[in-house]
């Protein structure tokens, strides 16, 4: 999207070295541990100030699991995860949560990630709730009013739950408490996949307006190509839990060199085919 | 199939929709009011009656239902075998059932959900020993338990509290847990726990408001079964203590003149039934409102 100079970001606000995560499998009885599942198996890569990097890959081949590694919901098994420098898989509950100040997420499902009892308003204001300090309680309301503006839903319905709004109102709704915290870097986990086409649109327009306003840096995971795409600078290609292919989206996308990402590239519906020239 | 007879198809489900809707509002509304006379009965007859549970009045002793007795009033639901208007003392016994009742609920409210919260949010061993703990106390006969406490601590209100409130927490426990449990899965707790939210907050915040529909339910239920089980412990004498008069105690202390005055047992015991009957339905009736995917539980 923003047009850089090449060259490795200055230091990156994510570093993720050599991330593995393994899912053990425990017997019924006792609880002990028989196996275990490798969703990612050796990842690395970094993410710069104010950049975009997509994830891509089927299901199954571990995004969510490294953005749920990444903002701590589920425990790293090897490797690194640094944020700004320093390495928050060792970190314990009270600095993890200092951490999560600068690192949000926004979920797949809009449906099942706002809490249907909480008004939009609260549900803006749970962030300054838990983060106590923050924001001083009498300003809580405007705020929340000011960030529904900003995402572009009316104010005037703050006071109105979940149910009342469309997939992708709900979205902003998501978006707007992601950013309640001023974050440094948003962690979108398949953020526009469960909505119409020209509502993904719209919330991706969105999101790149939020970026160039806040220098925000976003981890961006997708199986949909075409939203990678138009949103990230740089491309990571996910396979069974590892990197297979990595780069700027345009060299990707023009000359795909691994044959997985030639067979997803491939794989992209085309809306008039006889238009394509053969390959 | 002709348009008419689709529209007509139609028109019957929409009918049926409605009725069932219906259905539910009325057994809503009718065992709330049923309920709310009791409450309002129980508050008001022993003022007006001037209810005085040690007063005896020989001369109008095992008076049949409608006897004018000696200051005058109609005793409409006649007198027992010390003489006193059984009107009064039911409704006496009720505002005692109904305390016992609202208290137990309460305090086993609290401690059951507080359990089915730690239980279901931490998993792992606090799970594992605190359901265990609950299905020790399932397993234990909660009638020996309340011998076993009135001989221990004697007899008095408290202790009946007590005693019911150790013996229905695990229900609160268990069906905040299995609430719990689904959905704690859910993205929305998810997201909470990525804004760095605390146990507590997770817990309390989070997902205790969408505990509360069923456990209203499980009240509902319970507060008739609570009822049930102090008269049943007041029958067995090991309830309230004497001179307290209790629909339970009322209706032992007509056992003995059954034959000749039916109506000491009897009249008692069709109040708790009516009561006990109605939280019943009422409790079935908000679940079918709340929470249809219980219905078969």
């Amino acid at each position: 999207m923003t047009d850089r100079p090449a060259g490795p970001a200055p230091s990156p606000v994510l570093r993720v070295q050599h991330l593995r995560v393994a899912y053990p499998i425990r017997s019924s009885v006792m609880l002990r541990r028989v196996g275990e599942i490798v969703a990612v198996s050796d990842v690395t890569f970094d993410v710069g100030p104010g950049e975009t990097v997509g994830l891509v890959g089927e299901s199954g081949s571990g995004k969510s699991t490294i953005a749920r590694a990444v903002i701590g919901l589920v425990a790293a098994t090897a490797g690194s995860i640094e944020f700004e420098g320093r390495d928050i898989t060792r970190y314990g509950p009270q600095q993890l949560k200092a951490v999560r100040r600068d690192m949000q997420m926004v979920f797949q499902d809009p449906y099942a990630s706002l809490n249907p009892r909480l008004t939009v308003r609260d549900q803006i204001a749970e962030c300054w709730r838990v983060h106590r300090g923050q924001l001083p309680r009498a300003h809580w309301t405007d705020e929340a009013k000011q960030l529904m503006e900003r995402v572009g839903l009316n104010p005037d319905y703050s006071d109105r739950y979940p149910h009342q709004f469309s997939g992708g109102q709900r979205q902003r709704i998501c978006i707007a408490r992601a950013l309640a915290l001023r974050p440094k870097l948003i962690i979108c986990d398949e953020a526009v996949s469960a909505l119409d086409v020209s509502v993904q649109a719209q919330v991706l327009n969105l999101l790149a307006d939020l970026q160039d306003e806040f220098g925000l840096s976003y981890l961006f995971i997708s199986h949909d190509l075409s939203v990678i795409e138009h949103l990230s600078d740089r491309v990571l290609v996910l396979n069974k839990g590892e990197v297979v292919e990595e780069g700027a989206v345009r060299q990707i996308f023009a000359d795909p060199r691994d044959a997985y990402t030639r067979a997803l590239l491939a794989a992209v519906p085309v809306v008039r085919p006889w238009l394509e020239s053969p390959t | 199939m002709t348009t008419a007879a689709r529209a007509g198809a139609a028109a019957r489900t929409m009918r049926r929709a409605r009725r069932a809707r219906r259905g539910v509002r009325l057994r809503i509304v009718i065992p709330l009011i049923i309920v709310a006379l009791y409450v309002v009965g129980a508050i008001l007859v022993p003022i007006l009656y001037h209810f005085d549970p040690l007063h005896t009045e020989l001369l109008y002793r095992l008076k049949p239902p409608g006897t004018t007795v000696a200051d005058g009033k109609t005793a409409i639901f006649g007198t027992d075998q010390v003489g006193q208007d059984m009107f009064a003392q039911m409704m006496m016994g009720a505002r005692v059932s109904l305390t016992v009742g609202a208290l137990t609920l309460l305090f086993a409210g609290v401690f059951g959900v507080l359990v089915g919260l730690l239980s279901g949010h931490f998993g792992g061993w606090i799970d594992m020993a605190l359901m265990r703990i609950a299905d020790i106390q399932l397993a234990f006969p909660s009638i020996l338990l309340a011998i076993l406490l009135a001989s221990v601590l004697g007899q008095g209100l408290t202790n009946i509290i007590i005693v019911l409130s150790i013996a229905s927490w695990v229900v609160f426990a268990r069906v905040t847990r299995s609430q719990v449990l689904a959905l704690k899965n859910r993205e929305y707790v998810d997201a909470a726990r990525t804004l760095g939210a605390g146990h507590l907050h997770l817990m309390f915040r989070t997902q205790l408001p969408g505990c509360l529909a069923p456990i209203l339910v499980v009240a509902t239920v319970e507060f008739g079964h609570v009822i049930l089980a102090e008269a049943a412990l007041s029958f067995l004498g090991v309830g309230v203590p004497l001179g307290v008069p209790s629909l339970g105690s009322s209706i032992q202390a007509g056992t003995a003149y059954l034959t000749t005055a039916w109506w000491i047992s009897t009249l008692p015991g069709i109040a708790l039934a009516i009561l006990v009957l109605a939280t019943g339905i009422l409790g079935d009736a908000l679940r079918d409102r709340f929470d249809p995917r219980l219905r078969s539980a």
